[in-house]
């Protein structure tokens, strides 16, 4: 038997609903595998997501799940996490959804630093729209809202967690299936908030529009342009243009919110009892 | 010992035809046909595991 | 045993209602003048275990409090205006998950900033319209630190029964005014909590129907997994289309609280059963009401009070039953003119109704009531 994702989807769910190509089925295997090897209890483990591609993957996975408002998954499984912090919080979503309009929850989340994992992917677009260019899409690409190319420069989802306070941030490509998981099981170990954004393809809302021939060749770029951090520190500034750094870019240990709070509780309730 | 090959299972109603796993495939063991991808060449898997890594739609799984 | 007795503010009476009703969680943002629900809040609730988190805006902190109850935590959160704008978006999604939590809004002037510190009681249509779609509305107007104490365990109760939200709407002259209060006993005023699942986790849907229009809400972390989403859904919590399921869903959410208009409405009548003229009004200004109700009499005029405490669902069949007796109507309101509507509606034309409008951060005091008693008698 090869590996058993079904054991973690809801029955009757597959297909998905994502486009052939489009990279958040390998997103959610990596996930699925991260959860295998940390062996979470479904029953104590909560999947919140926002609005948009990305966030239909709560839907098929047979945890608590939570798809809520545009933007605002976070902000929701911060309730979820201050309510019950036995419970592993999960958060997903996609790049318009996470730094556009939940760009405010998302900053506070990082310096909040509480324990849960959020895992963005990013693929640059608005893709359930239709193709809109989103707070990551790179200047001058093509989308429906940009149709002589994007003015806006975009946003380094990684650099803005870590800037924000997150004490884990790690990048990895929808190509790199394989490191996927390995970010993952990291990233919900760490204690505090821990960011993993996967650089993703839309074959159809954003690989048409910029001149990308098929999902192979968006597979292709991510490939060439993907450097590991360690390799990076080997190369010249001149080689690293035009490339992304991906593994663990950042981690620090912090106090975490939830346990912090438990312990001013602890205080209070001490202070109390005289 | 005889060397037990990988076997190869594709679930053809959740493949949607996104040529990932054909092209990336080391060692050319699937291709296309129709719009889901099947296993052409099964001698030649290497169990890299690749094609089922990086399938989007849970529709390939090796056992080695 | 002597009954324990403050003197308290109204939104200091808030916050410990709700711990009476057994809130455990708070999630919400600085906001005139609601402000001191969260400060009391922040203060007591680490006291009984509970947790109290300031958000970085408005939506987040009703977003955070949806989650929390969606772990069977009572959950609460305050604001005004300005924030209430805000909250509908999550308010609404509140609504078509049919999670129970409470909020407060203490009505201060509008539209936008408006008056930071002015009363108002202009929120009330916002209150049932605010969030788009369609929706059931709870909302509860109090008109004293005691009420605000007692309405606000209410509100747990009517959210924990309906599974819903509920706003409680004092306006910034009841949020803020300070009087004597006793505070109940434990076990005094009823504590009602939400109906738990009786099927185990297999066999389990959110909104299973076969259990009525209310079905019981399992809490995430205690062995039920499902699904909860915004988008409309069938009775196992997925998203569906199917047009039959949605119309019937949308419309069991709306008839659950329709149909328990007996359970909800709640009211004051104050000399109502020879009133030929009526007064209709809520919180701060019914007790102008009652004052210029009181004078009227000593005029020999035969004036009554119906005070409003539910406001949503509105009290329509007694405000009805009024018109069949009283000879005109009054309702003076925080506001350019939003019961006075309602009202209308309820009486249809059998009686001359007239509003008593202020918006300009300033009481409708008894005198200005009192004054159109006499010209409408």
């Amino acid at each position: 038997m090869g590996f058993d994702y079904e054991k973690y989807i809801r029955p009757g769910k597959l297909p998905h609903i994502w486009c052939p190509g489009c990279g958040h089925g390998i997103v959610m295997k990596g996930l699925i595998r991260a959860i295998d090897a940390l062996s979470l209890d479904k029953d104590k483990t909560a999947i919140v997501s926002g609005i948009g591609c990305a966030s239909r993957l709560p839907g098929y996975m047979d945890f608590c799940t939570l798809h809520t408002t545009h933007g605002r998954g976070v902000a929701f499984a911060t309730g979820i996490k201050m309510a019950r912090p036995e419970m592993n919080v999960l958060c997903v979503g996609g790049d318009g959804d996470g730094v556009a309009i939940g760009g405010n929850h998302f900053i506070h989340a990082c310096r909040r630093n509480i324990d849960m994992t959020y895992l963005i992917m990013n693929n640059n677009i608005y893709g359930m729209t239709g193709g809109q260019f989103s707070p990551t899409t790179p200047f001058g690409a093509k989308a429906s809202t940009t149709p002589y190319g994007n003015p806006d420069p975009p946003f380094d989802i990684a650099k803005l967690a870590i800037g924000a306070g997150a004490t884990f941030v790690a990048r990895g490509t929808a190509f790199h299936a394989a490191q996927i998981e390995k970010l993952l099981i990291e990233a919900i170990r760490h204690k505090g908030f821990s960011v993993v954004e996967i650089l993703d393809s839309c074959p159809t809302t954003y690989g048409r529009r910029n001149k990308f021939k098929s999902v192979v060749e968006m597979m292709n770029q991510l490939k060439e342009s993907a450097v590991p951090v360690a390799a990076a520190e080997k190369m010249s500034p001149e080689q690293l243009e035009g490339k992304v750094l991906t593994g663990v870019l950042y981690k620090e240990n912090k106090p975490e919110y939830v346990a912090e709070y438990g312990k001013l509780v602890t205080r209070v309730q001490e202070s109390m009892a005289g | 010992m005889e060397k037990k090959q990988p076997e190869i299972k594709i679930i053809e109603k959740y493949c949607k035809g996104c040529h990932i796993c054909v092209e990336f495939c080391p060692t050319q063991v699937l291709e296309m046909r129709g719009f889901t991808a099947v296993v052409k060449n099964p001698d030649a898997c290497i169990a890299c595991m690749q094609c089922e890594l990086r399938c989007p739609d849970f529709a390939i799984s090796v056992t080695k | 045993m002597s009954k324990k007795v403050a003197f308290l503010q109204g939104n200091e009476a808030c916050a410990l209602g709700a711990l009476y009703a057994g809130c455990r969680f708070f999630a919400g943002y600085p906001i005139t003048p609601s402000t001191e629900v969260a400060e009391v809040m922040a203060k007591e609730l680490p006291k009984v275990g509970g947790a109290f988190i300031q958000m970085e805006d408005e939506i987040a902190a009703m977003a955070a409090v949806i989650g929390a109850s969606l772990t069977g935590i009572k959950s609460l959160t305050a604001t005004s205006g300005p924030g209430f704008s805000l909250k509908q978006e999550n308010l609404g999604y509140a609504c078509i998950t049919e999670v129970p939590c409470v909020i407060i809004n203490v009505m201060r002037g509008g539209p936008s900033t408006g008056m930071p510190t002015g009363p108002s009681q202009s929120d009330v249509m916002q209150a049932k319209w605010g969030t788009h779609g369609d929706h059931p509305a709870i909302c509860l107007v109090p008109a004293s630190v005691q009420e605000l104490f007692t309405e606000t365990v209410r509100a747990f109760n009517l959210a924990e029964k309906y599974r819903t939200p509920v706003t409680v709407m004092p306006d910034e002259i009841v949020g803020h005014m300070r009087e004597r209060i006793v505070f109940p006993e434990p076990g005094e005023l009823p504590v009602i909590n939400r109906t738990a699942p009786s099927v185990s986790p297999q066999s389990y849907q959110p909104y299973d129907t076969s259990f009525g229009d209310i079905p019981p809400l399992a809490a995430f972390g205690s062995g039920y997994r499902f699904h909860v989403t915004g988008l409309n859904k069938a009775q196992d919590g997925f998203p569906t289309t199917r047009a039959d399921i949605v119309q019937a869903e949308e419309e069991r959410q709306v008839r659950k609280i329709e149909n328990a208009v007996d359970d909800i409405v709640t009211y004051e009548e104050y000399l109502l059963d020879d009133a030929e003229v009526v007064v209709i009004a809520f919180g701060s200004i019914a007790r102008s009401a009652r004052y210029a109700v009181n004078a009227a009499r000593k005029n020999g005029i035969k004036a009554g009070l119906f005070r409003i405490i539910t406001y949503w669902p509105f009290p329509d069949r007694q405000i009805r039953a009024l018109a069949e007796r009283a000879k005109a109507v009054i309702v003076p309101e925080m506001n350019l003119g939003m019961t006075v509507h309602e009202v209308r509606r309820c009486v249809e034309g059998r009686v001359p109704v007239s509003g008593i409008f202020r918006v300009d951060g300033e009481p409708i005091s008894p005198n200005e009531i009192f004054a159109r008693i006499q010209e409408v008698r």
